[in-house]
């Protein structure tokens, strides 16, 4: 996740490092490339294929159905309230962390990061405990509170999930800030404020697009946090249409307006982002300015990071300690949880190793030889991570029932799936330590006559290492808690963690479904600090 | 690193033999995992078979069985109505059972042409808060609710089994059209909405609704920890659609590999410790006369007297029902 904006912008890094004089691609390299795009394209080939099974009448009738402009509006007033609440958290907190002499900011950085592992409908879970006869502010103060939900609880949840992304890239673009730009500003008779609005400003615009791409597909894409919110969108409708209905031609042309939308996003990020230049163009190198005094402001600044903190971290905790203190003492029931962490394990395993092998000859083709495939070859892996995961599901259960019978309801169908969702993370990492390693030990272990292939075998591989083993975690982790692609495609019988925490949450089963939230959490905080230490040594 | 990446893949494949192996039955359940899960667990441990169960909404397994069709993984289907049941018959996807597990039955409880058999019977009642709606204002039907006065404050589950099979008796009963104008009227009365009943009850307790149009068992599980659970369940006036009785029924798939153990299943939900459990532990109405009967449900004889006689094997046409409920934009 922390390689998210490398992933988004692909087009730099295709340009750069064109070292290598242009070669043919060696097959072992080509041919992996290739099956990603056929891989990708599949599945959509089906959706389409489904959704225009319908005389022209039949798609009129579903396209321009009143009830789908509400569910637009739904759509984009949740997509809006998440942005908007993600950007007024993570704005200041970016901020304080990179251009202020906030004691503790390590802690700040620490705090912001760390609610990631508490995922939408973990968070839904909690807040909807908060409220309510059965809730903590009934039962332990004698305070009755109605329930958070609905469209206030869904955008409250998706967003205290998804601003540690945006944190993170202004945080980086913060740091990044070339001080003599502001300088120059203000030597030229700018104001403070004029200098924000002109000058800081415009140059966050690419990390907070980059941001908010993340957080907007993510909202569109969530489906355990509306659903259990009862707040009706898109992607709960194509639930409740797969679900409720034989002919399943409403529920694929609902997904491909939900595609539509998303790659609209992926679209206007694209054209603003790129089009603009913002780098450096003089000699010298960047120079961090001064940290900005905050004196007594210290004091509310960290009231707003305790703020954030004791909402994002300290309420779904105390959600979970309430609700397993409350659980029976049975002890079977604790012992499911282990039996379920390894069933999830099962699959994740194998799906983040492949997706990682898979990204080593896509990262390596774009490095190396950069050409349109290779750029093409990115942006397939590159949809794969943006199309909604209902969509996806959606669409492979099409593949599996008109080409694939013996996929269907299978682990090997929601391994594709997730490995389709997340090939573009494994990518990230392994670009960047190919970028690392300089093309001319290639070229000389091929001088001392080392084929191609022993070459990338003996050389290129070894300095991979450790950009495969964190492209492997990030998407294991990713997979640990991953619920609507499981939710469609999981065969019988195969409940993870995520599915089990949802189906009982949605069944009002509060206290069964806590220590499997419990795993969910602390294992994802496990992996988010190991993360955040391994970015320190570096 | 190759080291890593075999021993990784080692111990995958290791977990995955593990948690993989097929079991002896895969049932489709269209009950909820609260009352399933115990009487499958016992099942396993008394007849050393095991049961894989996939956990979904009633009409949602019967669509995914009917998209399956022979080649479904399934070998049983329980669900929450007899009109999912009598679909899933008309579709030619279920196996005929033998005579000897139905004939002893009250005929409420078979389907005619025996290919499903119910496991318990259940009323469906009007749930309400009793703090917010004093008995004077209580609706006499459910065609009640769509007026002003219930405005914003009844709760729905249209993706609900029994809920969609009530609504396919109303159709029975009253027409398409009459049906669809309620249907409509609900949605323009703001009726909220829910994803089952157990969701519904809670939604009253939170004094997000007032009113909600349930199966009897739910309610039950709440007063038992707490008899001062703020809501409570009628019926509405004798003979009224919203009082109807309906079965919650098990069907063995045509397509089964393993007939004799899904036999087995069958006849274990209705031996008498398996019926005593879904009496008094999920609240409902044993399909045997030798239980003990649970206190607190009313007499059957009294639900019967207030419900509209409806063949249950009329309910088949879940289709239709489906499309309706998207017609008037509940879906």
């Amino acid at each position: 996740m922390f390689y998210l904006h490398q992933v988004i912008d692909l087009t730099a890094a295709a340009t750069n490092h064109a070292r290598l004089v242009r070669r043919r691609v060696p097959p072992y390299v080509l041919w992996p490339s290739v099956l990603v795009i056929v891989l990708m394209a599949l599945p959509l080939f089906y959706m389409f294929l489904r959704a225009f099974q319908a005389d022209w009448e039949t798609v009129q009738r579903l396209v321009f159905r009143p009830r789908n402009l509400d569910l637009m509006i739904n759509t984009l007033r949740l997509m809006f309230g998440v942005t908007a609440l993600c950007t007024v958290i993570a704005l200041p907190l970016a901020w304080l962390v990179a251009k202020t002499d906030l004691p503790g900011r390590r802690w700040v950085t620490l705090l912001a990061v760390m609610p990631l592992a508490v995922p939408g409908y973990v968070m839904a879970y909690a807040l909807l405990s908060v409220g309510g006869f059965h809730g903590v502010s009934a039962q332990w103060f004698d305070i009755r509170l109605p329930r958070i939900q609905g469209y206030w609880g869904a955008t409250i949840a998706l967003a205290l999930y998804t601003f540690p992304y945006l944190f993170l890239n202004l945080r980086a673009a913060l740091y990044g800030l070339d001080a003599n730009l502001e300088e120059s500003a203000a030597s030229l008779g700018y104001s403070r404020w004029q200098i924000l609005r002109s000058v800081t400003l415009p140059h966050l615009l690419p990390a907070l697009l980059a941001g908010w791409l993340v957080i907007l597909l993510y909202t569109l894409g969530d489906f355990g946090a509306i659903a259990l919110m009862r707040y009706e969108v898109f992607s709960y409708a194509i639930y409740t249409q797969y679900s409720g209905a034989t002919d399943r031609i409403y529920a694929a042309w609902l997904s491909l307006m939900l595609l539509s939308l998303a790659l609209c996003f992926v679209a206007i990020e694209a054209l603003v982002v790129h089009k603009k230049k913002y780098a450096r163009t003089g000699s010298g190198a960047a120079r961090q300015a001064p940290l900005f005094r905050l004196g007594l402001w210290a004091i509310p600044a960290w009231l707003f990071v305790i703020a954030v903190a004791l909402v994002s971290l300290g309420l779904p905790a105390t959600i979970l300690t309430y609700w397993l203190l409350l659980s029976p003492p049975d002890i079977s029931f604790f012992m499911d949880v282990p039996v379920t962490f390894l069933k999830s394990a099962s699959a994740a395993i194998p799906a983040a190793v492949i997706a990682a092998l898979l990204a080593i000859p896509v990262a390596y083709l774009s490095v190396r030889y950069p050409s349109r495939l290779s750029a093409a070859v990115e942006r397939a892996a590159y949809i794969g991570y943006s199309i909604p995961p209902l969509t996806l599901g959606l669409a492979l259960v099409f593949f599996a029932l008109h080409s694939a019978q013996f996929l269907y309801q299978t682990l090997p169908l929601l391994i594709l799936g997730w490995i389709m969702a997340t090939l573009a993370l494994a990518i990230g990492p392994i670009r960047s330590s190919l970028l690392q390693t300089r093309p001319n030990l290639e070229e000389s272990a091929q001088s001392l006559g080392h084929s191609p292939l022993s070459t990338f075998v003996r050389v290129v591989m070894p300095r991979l290492r450790r950009g495969v083993v964190t492209g492997v975690v990030l998407v294991f982790v990713f997979l640990m808690k991953e619920l609507p692609i499981t939710f469609m495609l999981a065969p019988t019988g195969y409940d993870t963690l995520a599915v089990t925490v949802f189906t009982r949450t949605s069944e009002g089963m509060y206290a069964e479904a806590a220590p499997f939230a419990a795993a969910i959490v602390v294992f994802s905080s496990l992996t988010v600090a190991l993360m955040l230490s391994n970015e320190g040594k570096r | 690193m190759y080291k890593q990446v075999m021993a990784t893949a080692i111990v995958a494949a290791g977990l995955w033999s593990g948690v993989a192996a097929a079991a002896d039955l895969t049932l489709y359940s269209g009950r909820g995992e609260s009352f399933v899960r115990p009487i499958v667990q016992q099942f396993e441990r008394d007849s050393g078979l095991s049961v894989d169960v996939r956990y979904g909404g009633t009409s949602e397994l019967a669509v995914l069985l009917q998209e399956e069709g022979s080649r479904t993984p399934a070998d049983l289907f329980w669900g929450q109505d007899a009109g999912a049941m009598g679909a899933l018959a008309r579709a030619g996807l279920l196996a005929q059972l033998p005579e000897g597990i139905y004939e002893n039955l009250p005929d409420i409880y078979t389907s005619r042409t025996g290919e499903w058999v119910a496991t318990s019977g259940r009323a469906r009642v009007l749930a309400y808060s009793p703090e917010r709606s004093p008995e004077a204002e209580h609706p006499e039907s459910v065609f009640d609710l769509v007026n002003e006065e219930f405005r914003g404050r009844v709760s729905v589950a249209p993706t609900n089994g029994s809920f969609q099979a009530f609504v396919t008796a109303m159709r029975v009963e009253y027409g398409d059209e009459r049906t669809l104008e309620w249907l409509e009227g609900l949605r323009a009365n703001d009726a909220q909405v829910y994803r089952n009943n157990t969701t519904q009850v809670i939604a009253i307790a939170e004094g997000e609704v007032d009113y909600a149009m349930v199966n009897n068992y739910y309610l039950p599980r709440f007063t038992g920890d707490n008899p001062d659970y703020p809501v409570r369940q009628k019926f509405l006036q004798p003979g009224d659609i919203g009082n109807m009785v309906n079965v919650a029924g098990i069907a063995m798939l045509d397509a089964s590999d393993n007939s004799d153990a899904a036999i087995q299943f069958i006849e274990y939900l209705l031996t008498q410790s398996a019926q005593q459990y879904f009496t008094s532990v999920v609240n409902e109405y044993s399909v045997r006369s030798d239980v003990i009967s649970n206190p607190d449900l009313t007499d059957l004889s009294e639900v019967l007297d207030n419900a509209p006689v409806i063949d249950l094997d009329d309910l088949a046409d879940l289709d239709g029902t489906l499309d309706l409920l998207r017609e008037a934009g509940w879906l």
